[in-house]
């Protein structure tokens, strides 16, 4: 792994290092000062052992970031992109085997012990899941859930804690709290327990919030709702967050930084102007033109990358997009190095997107709407058996044939 | 009801008979309190209209709960539904009786979200492929697995290879494409796809939409496709028709509904996608509709989306809004419909906001 680390930019954070909420009892905390990276993961890898097998489910991803920060992780399932995040809050099972460095604040977090880890879980660092109803206590009044969380916290009596908790859940914008208190997770709808979710995550006052597929399993107008509250908290407490998420578009519309996650690595990280504007890696630019997008016409084909993510236990040798890359070659067997190309700008690949060897038209080509005629063309053209060498451009509109494995 | 039936144009098959008619479709299950003893009704779908054309593709989209999923069902006959009629290649599927039904039914297959919950883990591929075949009686062993091949190339899978293979040895793609060659392999006029993509990853999506499409166009199919995704929609789909809590708001040409959409809900839906502009790669701020969609148990009178709308009167609470063919074989169920500009609504003297006990909470 060459990655080159010295080059990571300190600069570009917009906190305030203001205690933001002077009104709630304990306050919070000052961040770290301002321009310093609160999160640096380098060269992490995660390891499972199933069945004599051994699967690669993170394989040296690295990146850094600054406070205050929204930063979005994305990728297909098996990506990489939970696992890595559990192994930062220390939630993966004894069996896993993980390398590497995850530092917070200047804090080297692997190999804590249980109860330092629970300290920095709930206390630095909160997630919230993607399934409220079952991250909840079914058969506790979510008020005192939230209680409980606050008094694991801080050093709060039962009326402070009281206190502290109805005020969270109108921190969350929750309607009327004082009632909610003395419901239960299923008198809640989907959007509310995510608030609840989020709530609990706060009484920790922490510093980096993980949200791990938090809106997917809600509505797209409920999406949005609890989306500008993450915004809004952010911005009010001066806390970083990561939203991992598989939604191009949901990271584009919120995240200022996103990293792209192929086979447990990292293949693309860059301010999202630059990711979306000036796409490197043809693993990003098959994502993007694989999103069914408004703009398309009706009955327009896609443009398809052919095969499946790799088999996580029998990785290929260098670059693991490159069985599916229209751009791979023999260098491709080299492991591309993840190295910032241009300013806040990495990537890692060969033969990125904009060079010499560049097989696929641009992105803006890529999302332009397929005419019915000119699909109906790719259609009569395609070959049931798809010849192995025969490398199918991603951006070519073609029913995909061939599955590799 | 007439307006549907006066549509003049929108889909490229308007002037032929439709392939499905469903009318007033209302479908209704009782619900328990506490102890089994309250009663209630979810009014799952409530007096819904629509007619899909022979090869024509009708998209269906809605938030959970507005009855998408239990309007497939009223459709298939599982369960019935209500009241209403569904007019199928010219017989009423409601009136009809088991074998009949079972005949009727062989012409339209659906696609559920869930690729591995569909596919019995102890079977194999092949096996699994071949059991419609079986089911109707079709052919010989010699011909059925002749067809089987067959499908499996259809849909973009080696026989040879995936053939004696298990659902739990394919990926969750591979899998769907199995539970695709099911549902075609009786030739249907009609594929009801619930969900049928959402569950998998967006470049193996982009394959089995693709897949779709080949299909469409090379056996001339009629999809009924629901998704909550209206870009997923709008891309496979002639027509749309949006729905919410059990009734239809809006029904029209893809495109137009997407220019120019004239229900609110629509508008608000349109308004929630985070998305990336393709030319400049710069992505939209989605706006968040207030509120949450009301019970289905309880739904509000007049206008069921009234409680979250931002145009809404008190005519929308009193009179309950009925279809109304604006635009050509576009329709709306909208007393203040997009068309209208905002400064000509009538004046609110109250603000709706009933639905949230505190104006400045947006909501759940």
């Amino acid at each position: 792994m060459s990655t080159d680390w010295t080059s990571y930019p300190t600069g570009g954070s917009s906190v305030t290092s203001d205690v933001i909420d002077s009104s709630s009892p304990g306050g919070y905390r000052r961040p770290a000062a301002p321009g310093e990276p609160l999160l640096i993961v380098e060269d992490l890898r995660v390891q499972f052992t199933r069945g004599g097998r051994r699967i690669n489910a993170v394989n040296g991803l690295s990146y850094e970031m600054v406070p205050g920060k929204m930063m979005a992780i994305i990728g297909e399932s098996g990506s990489g992109k939970s696992v890595s995040t559990r192994a930062l809050m220390g939630l993966l099972p004894p069996t896993a085997t993980i390398s590497g460095s995850i530092r917070f604040d200047g804090r080297e977090l692997l190999g804590l012990d249980e109860a330092e880890l629970r300290k920095v879980r709930g206390g630095d660092i909160a997630m919230v899941f993607q399934d409220p109803a079952r991250s909840l206590n079914p058969t506790m009044k979510i008020g005192s859930q939230i209680t409980e969380a606050v008094r694991a916290q801080s050093d709060l009596d039962k009326k402070g804690a009281h206190a502290r908790a109805v005020e969270l859940l109108r921190l969350v914008r929750l309607p009327a709290p004082e009632r909610r208190f003395h419901e239960y997770p299923h008198q809640l709808s989907g959007g509310m327990r995510q608030r609840v979710m989020i709530a609990i995550a706060l009484a920790g006052e922490p510093r980096l919030l993980i949200a791990d597929e938090a809106t997917t399993a809600l509505d797209v107008t409920t999406q949005a709702q609890i989306m500008e509250l993450l915004v809004e908290l952010r911005e009010r407490l001066g806390m970083a967050v990561i939203m991992i998420s598989h939604d191009l578009g949901l990271a584009a519309s919120y995240a200022e930084d996103v990293v792209v996650m192929y086979a447990g690595r990292a293949v693309e990280h860059a301010p999202v102007g630059t990711l979306f504007s000036n796409v490197r890696m043809p693993y990003t630019r098959a994502l993007l033109g694989a999103i069914p997008a408004l703009e398309r016409e009706p009955h327009s084909l896609l443009p398809v990358t052919p095969g499946q993510p790799p088999d996580l236990s029998a990785l290929p040798k260098g670059c693991p997009f490159r069985p599916r890359c229209s751009n791979a070659t023999d260098k491709c067997v080299e492991h591309p190095p993840f190295l910032e190309h241009e300013p806040q700008h990495w990537w890692a690949c060969w033969h990125p997107a904009g060079t010499e060897l560049d097989t696929a038209p641009e992105v803006t080509a890529a999302m332009a709407p397929a005419t019915a005629a000119e699909a109906a063309h790719h259609l009569e053209q395609e070959h049931p058996d798809h010849p192995a060498d025969q490398r199918p451009a991603v951006n070519q509109p073609a029913v995909n044939q061939g599955v590799t494995r | 009801m007439t307006a549907v039936e006066e549509r003049s144009q929108g889909s490229p098959a308007a002037s032929r008979a439709p392939l499905l008619r469903a009318r007033n479709l209302v479908q209704e299950f009782p619900v328990r309190g506490a102890g089994g003893v309250k009663g209630g009704v979810v009014h799952a779908v409530s007096n819904v209209s629509f007619d899909v054309y022979p090869g024509e593709t009708l998209g269906v989209v809605g938030e959970t709960g507005s009855g998408k999923s239990t309007l497939a069902r009223s459709v298939i006959q599982a369960p019935p539904p209500k009241s209403g009629e569904v007019e199928f290649q010219g017989s009423d599927l409601v009136k009809l009786r088991r074998g009949a039904l079972k005949q009727a039914r062989r012409q339209m297959q659906m696609v559920y979200q869930d690729p591995f919950g569909s596919l019995n883990p102890r079977w194999r591929i092949a096996e699994l492929v071949e059991e419609p075949l079986i089911g109707y009686g079709e052919g010989n062993a010699t011909t059925r697995k002749k067809r089987v091949d067959e499908l499996l190339d259809l849909v973009g899978l080696d026989p040879s290879q995936y053939g004696k293979r298990r659902p739990h040895e394919i990926s969750g793609g591979q899998c769907q494409r199995v539970a695709i060659a099911r549902a075609i392999a009786l030739d249907p006029a009609l594929v009801i796809c619930d969900e049928a993509v959402s569950s998998l990853d967006v470049l193996i999506q982009a394959q089995v939409l693709n897949l779709f499409e080949k299909l469409r166009r090379e056996l001339n199919l009629s999809y009924l496709f629901i998704a909550h995704d209206l870009a997923l929609v709008k891309q496979v789909s002639d027509r749309v028709a949006v729905m919410y809590l059990g009734q239809l708001a809006e029904i029209g040409p893809a495109e137009g509904m997407y220019r120019q959409p004239l229900h609110p809900y629509t508008a608000a839906l349109l308004d929630s996608i985070p998305r990336i502009d393709p030319a400049t790669g710069r992505a939209n701020k989605p706006v968040a509709l207030p509120g949450e969609p009301p019970s289905p148990v309880d739904p509000p009178s007049g206008c069921r989306f009234r409680t979250r709308c931002p145009r809404a009167q008190q005519t929308c609470a009193d009179v309950e809004p009925q279809l109304v063919e604006l635009l050509p074989g576009h329709q709306v169920a909208c007393h203040f419909p997009l068309t209208i500009p905002e400064n000509e609504l009538p004046p609110r003297p109250a603000p709706a906001s009933q639905a949230a006990p505190d104006p400045a909470i947006a909501g759940g």
